[in-house]
């Protein structure tokens, strides 16, 4: 089986990276590639995201033909895809912050700042908080409501069919923290920051 | 609920770890990648590289220490010390960084955390600010505390955050080495000054200077080198007593 790692020229995902190989070890093969064909002839797909929706967005249409790749795996051969981080929020419809810029589209919904009640909630959102799981994900097999993961967000994805969240976290308000719509799943923490527990659901996507 | 962090600070020369009282007489206290693997292994919630003579000898070996511990810590990792630009940033970053913070060079030159921010995200910036009282203020020090910017302390919190920084990591250098405490009016007026999240350092001794720095000085996070580093106290053991304190922790 391999894996590949989205490598869109956007922000750092050195930690992405290492925490799949160490998942893996020998038996999964991690690539790192913007290659179409890689990525088309994959088994499992991982979009990170870092920086703002607008720089990720315009750094995935900056390489020719890599979103409709994406749409094929994703949306029309039904291949298991995680995003995380921006990743997840590209899932969106749209996305506000710097300005108004067209998502991926994949799940309904829209990206907007967490509200920071008049700067009662420092933001970014950074740091460790738990997830409150409340929908059965095949990512969270083995982890226990409560888990706590590492974030570093200042926008929230706020889907409109509310179906798709499995999991939130309280910061300001329930955050959603976790998506899961058929084979594409997403999470707003880094799971590759997130210590053992972290590890746990990287290994669970991968052994999908 | 969000946590209160822990991070234990590792001072970096040539590779190796020291820890300095008062930025000089530094003793070796070992290898970087196996002391950071401790720490997360014992729940610290990031650790932090400072490469101390990284302005001035030997600058490539805190790269090679950085890969090393990526692959072997799954916990946040901040590196800084003797970061000059943009290039740099992306150097670490590429290494395994997570963040990395910017002492001098945001000082000297508003475009690095502003080019930066805006090229990596806000979420991997971190502008160290090393604060000494003079008077009724502090003044920003640069080039590891030897030389007064004449900078106001807490407008450049604020500049900063205006100018992208994610986060503040705030140094006392009258307590820094002293094993006294924080000085918790510096972290409560910045943190106060700012909206995004302020890391208290300098002058940790002992358990109760950890609460202090986040019930008193209102810091999102706490950061200490000696008093873990020397064995006097673990990682649980903080947060134990953080916990017993009623401060959230991660455990």
């Amino acid at each position: 089986m391999n894996v590949t790692i989205v490598d869109y020229k956007s922000g750092n995902i050195s930690s992405v990276i290492n925490s799949f190989k160490e998942v893996a070890k020998d038996k999964v093969t991690i690539e790192v590639t913007s290659d179409l064909n890689k990525i088309k002839s994959s088994d499992k797909v991982v979009l990170p995201g870092q920086g703002s929706f607008k720089s990720c967005v315009d750094a995935l249409n900056k390489i020719k033909g890599l979103t409709d790749t994406l749409n094929e795996f994703a949306i029309t051969n039904k291949k298991p895809l995680i995003g995380i981080c921006v990743g997840l929020q590209m899932f969106a419809d749209v996305g506000y912050e710097e300005t108004e810029t067209k998502g991926l589209g994949w799940i309904s919904g829209k990206v907007s700042k967490i509200d920071n009640q008049n700067g009662k909630y420092k933001l970014p959102h950074i740091g460790w908080n738990q997830i409150n799981i409340v929908k059965d994900s095949k990512i969270f097999k083995d982890i226990e409501d409560n888990s706590h993961m590492y974030f570093v967000h200042s926008y929230e994805f706020v889907p409109n069919d509310k179906k798709v969240i499995s999991a939130t976290t309280d910061y300001s308000s329930n955050i959603v923290c976790s998506v899961e719509k058929e084979n594409i799943f997403g999470t707003q923490f880094h799971p590759e920051k997130s210590d053992r527990i972290g590890l746990k659901i990287i290994d669970n996507f991968i052994n999908l | 609920m969000l946590k209160n962090r822990i991070i234990p600070c590792l001072d970096v020369k040539n590779g190796r770890v020291v820890k300095g009282i008062n930025f000089v007489d530094l003793k070796d206290a070992g290898d970087p990648v196996e002391q950071a693997k401790i720490y997360s292994d014992g729940g610290a919630d990031e650790i932090c590289f400072l490469d101390i003579t990284a302005s001035n000898e030997n600058r490539d070996t805190i790269y090679d220490v950085v890969e090393k511990t990526s692959k072997k810590c799954f916990v946040p990792l901040t590196v800084g010390g003797g970061v000059r630009s943009v290039e740099d940033i992306n150097k670490l970053l590429n290494c395994g960084a997570d963040k990395v913070s910017i002492n001098t060079a945001a000082v000297e030159n508003s475009k690095v955390v502003i080019d930066s921010s805006k090229k990596f995200g806000s979420q991997c910036i971190v502008v160290a600010i090393d604060a000494k009282k003079n008077g009724d203020k502090w003044e920003v020090f640069t080039h590891g505390g030897r030389n007064n910017s004449g900078i106001d302390a807490l407008e450049y919190a604020e500049q900063m955050e205006k100018n992208g920084a994610g986060e503040l990591l705030v140094t006392s250098m009258d307590r820094d080495g002293t094993q006294v405490g924080y000085d918790i009016d510096l972290m409560s007026k910045i943190s106060s000054k700012v909206n995004i999240p302020v890391i208290a350092s300098g002058g940790v001794g002992n358990l109760d200077h950890l609460v202090d720095g986040i019930k008193l000085g209102k810091a999102s996070a706490v950061l200490a080198a000696s008093i873990f580093h020397y064995g006097k106290h673990s990682i649980k053991e903080a947060k134990d007593y953080l916990d017993s304190k009623g401060i959230p922790v991660r455990i």
